[in-house]
């Protein structure tokens, strides 16, 4: 499995973790990480510890966890990106919409 | 067990007793039968019947088994007609010929009922088997040459509209992968009325046909409002709303834009979320970098859109250098990125600086062994704003209606300078004048630098002689944002007057602003000075335009423009 995925046992927090190259190959199993759930979680934490790379298609499926959580109301944290990582996120500015650390 | 679909089945046998012993067998295991008596026959059966199986005695008159064998496999082509040798042989060598002439597998004499049924079963899986693939192999085929025809249909559509700008200019270099629009990658560039330039490269998310999608749209806006004289801010407004609203959550479009002006020597750009673009100062050799400060196209509502660009000095000869990241994203085999600390390697080894793709394209073959196929860069360079020539507008009206009587008055008061750009509309307006569009490039610049002395000049108070230095000229475009931003009150005035006279006419603008006004004669003193950054448009509108004076302390300036015959 490359998206892991865990809810606290309050239900309120959902943790997604990405493993190895955050691409297009991902698209369906992020997807479902969220969309499955019975319960709207309060925040989200992406955790891109093991996640080696990432390309637009990552953006495009970072922007729609993001819309699927509420847009502007939305509590999503990045955290644990490497430096290529944030690199990446830094360039396309998109601190301006997420919690990135 | 799955009762078993009844097949033909062809048996070649020479001993009449065997045929009829074997034809039996296999009627009663729920097949239909053919037989022939030599290898010859069979061959003939198969052309006629097309069995979907043979059992084939090995050694026969008139031609053996393995002869047959060889040419039923040739008569078969790319399906499967199994072949089981039927043979008394047992040396091995002889049982590998059976083999060799195309044979399936071999059934030793005398026949096993039950394991000649469970063959005939084993090679009937392996006949539907290679029947689907073959199917599947053929229907890919075809959805293939399907996709590739769209493709290459869309792809001159693209290219087309990517390309139908100014890309031919004289100071664009540009290079891009053959299939970098099918990445999404976008480049286009067009002169604005004023004889400014406009480039953008532009990098949907996605790949293939759907991010090309969005390329029409947004070269439509591009193309459209450029060539109306709006400003990169507009522009950007207009193709962020379009985007935002056209395309789903996840796609967006990542773009540098530049608007270069060729009369003031300077270029305005707007990164959101492409690669640090370059402006390379040929004097110092200095490359600054245009980072990216915004988000991409397509993401965020006109509210919350950020349109605030930056603006840099440039000599001539300067050179903005922009990329897609399909330089810096280039990965070698153990996953590594070429990245910008290597790109800022080739730019300091670079000696020729009209080689710098090649030392690009080539550090990055060094770097993968192979070129990536979304690979986009372009160049442009700074010229003396004589080299350049805006494209003529074409019109396609009759001239039967245009209008030669008339005046207008206009008061663009605080809250309008903020964010409205009038000249496109008071562009449009004199240019239903037909004798005026032959001069339409003289007459965008003369009202453009009339409106924008009367606004941040007059209106903001902002000091021109601020742009006398490179860091003068960033703080100048600061406190012209933060005043803008912060203006209440205030107006310019746009008076046009049109007038026939003769056989053609005259119009007069005249532009009042509520700011302070200047010191006109000592301006009017200033020898016209090409190399400073400051104060130019003054002499530019006495250039173009005729009988230009100011008035009311420098607050009211008029300038005349004459036609002489229709056009």
């Amino acid at each position: 499995m490359s998206v892991v995925t865990e809810v606290s046992p309050d239900g309120h927090k959902l943790t997604i973790a990405v493993k190895g190259r955050f691409d297009f190959g991902r698209h369906q199993e992020f997807r479902a990480s969220y969309e499955q759930l019975d319960k709207k979680p309060e925040s989200i934490v992406v955790d891109l510890k093991e996640a080696t790379y990432l390309d637009s298609s990552a953006l495009g499926m970072l922007l729609l966890l993001r819309d699927h959580a509420g847009g502007d109301e939305s509590d999503i944290r990045v955290v644990n990106s490497s430096s290529d990582v944030k690199k990446i996120l830094a360039i396309s500015n998109f601190d301006k919409l997420f919690d990135i650390s | 067990m799955q009762a078993q679909e009844p097949l033909t089945i062809l048996i070649a046998e020479d001993s009449a007793a065997d045929r009829l012993l074997l034809s039996t067998i296999v009627r009663r295991q729920g097949h239909q039968v053919l037989t022939a008596a030599n290898g010859a026959e069979a061959v003939e059966t198969f052309k006629e019947q097309q069995p979907d199986l043979v059992l084939m005695d090995a050694l026969m008159p008139v031609m053996d088994g393995f002869e047959a064998a060889r040419q039923i496999k040739a008569l078969a082509g790319e399906a499967l007609v199994p072949i089981i040798f039927l043979t008394s042989l047992t040396e091995s060598e002889a049982l590998a010929r059976c083999l060799e002439a195309g044979g399936d597998d071999f059934l030793a004499k005398p026949y096993n009922q039950v394991i000649l049924a469970a063959k005939i079963k084993a090679m009937d899986r392996l006949r539907r088997l290679q029947a689907t693939v073959l199917q599947q192999r053929d229907l890919i085929a075809r959805h293939h040459d399907y996709l590739l025809n769209e493709q290459r249909v869309a792809k001159a559509v693209f290219d087309k509209v990517a390309h139908s700008g100014c890309l031919s200019a004289p100071n664009i270099r540009y290079l891009q992968s053959p299939y970098a629009l099918f990445n999404g990658d976008l480049l286009l560039a067009a002169y604005t009325p004023a004889g400014d330039m406009h480039v953008m490269l532009g990098d949907f998310t996605g790949h293939g046909l759907p991010a090309a999608v969005g390329a029409m749209p947004l070269a439509e806006v591009f193309y459209g409002m450029t060539a109306k004289g709006y400003g990169l801010t507009e522009t950007l407004r207009e193709m962020n709303a379009k985007l935002k609203r056209i395309l789903p959550v996840d796609m967006f479009c990542c773009a540098t834009l530049l608007s270069l002006s060729f009369q003031s020597r300077s270029v305005e750009v707007w990164n959101g979320g492409m690669p640090d673009g370059y402006l390379h100062r040929m004097a110092s050799g200095e490359r600054v970098p245009l980072p990216a400060r915004h988000l991409p196209l397509g993401i965020l509502s006109a509210q919350a859109f950020d349109d605030r660009t930056d603006v840099y000095p440039m000599a001539v000869d300067d050179r903005v250098f922009l990329l897609s990241d399909g330089v810096i994203d280039t990965c070698d085999a153990n996953d590594q990125l070429f990245g910008v600390e290597r790109l800022q390697q080739v730019f300091a080894a670079n000696r020729e600086p009209d080689r710098l793709f090649e030392d690009i394209e080539q550090a990055l073959r060094d770097f993968r062994g192979q070129a990536r196929d979304d690979v986009s860069m372009v160049e442009v360079s700074l010229l003396e704003s004589a080299q350049t020539h805006g494209a003529a507008p074409v019109y396609s009206d009759s001239g039967q209606s245009c209008p030669l009587d008339w005046s207008a008055s206009f008061e663009f008061r605080g809250a309008t300078l903020r964010r409205f750009n009038p000249l496109p509309f008071l562009l449009q307006l004199l240019l239903e004048v037909h004798g005026l569009r032959a001069q339409s490039g003289a007459l965008y610049s003369v009202l453009a630098e009339l409106y924008s002395n009367g606004l941040e000049h007059g209106v903001l108070g902002l000091d021109s002689s601020l742009k006398r230095d490179a860091t003068g000229f960033a703080r100048y475009y600061e406190m012209r944002a933060a005043r803008l931003e912060a203006l209440q009150d205030g107006f310019v005035r746009v008076h046009l007057q049109v007038q026939p006279q003769g056989e053609g006419g005259r119009l007069t603008i005249r532009v009042e602003d509520s700011g302070k006004g200047f010191d006109v004669a000592r301006v009017m003193e200033r020898p016209v000075d090409n190399v400073r950054l400051s104060g130019r448009g003054i002499g530019l509108v006495r250039q173009l335009g005729r009988n230009a004076t100011w008035s009311d302390q420098g607050r009211s300036a008029s300038v005349e423009f004459f036609w002489e015959i229709e056009a």
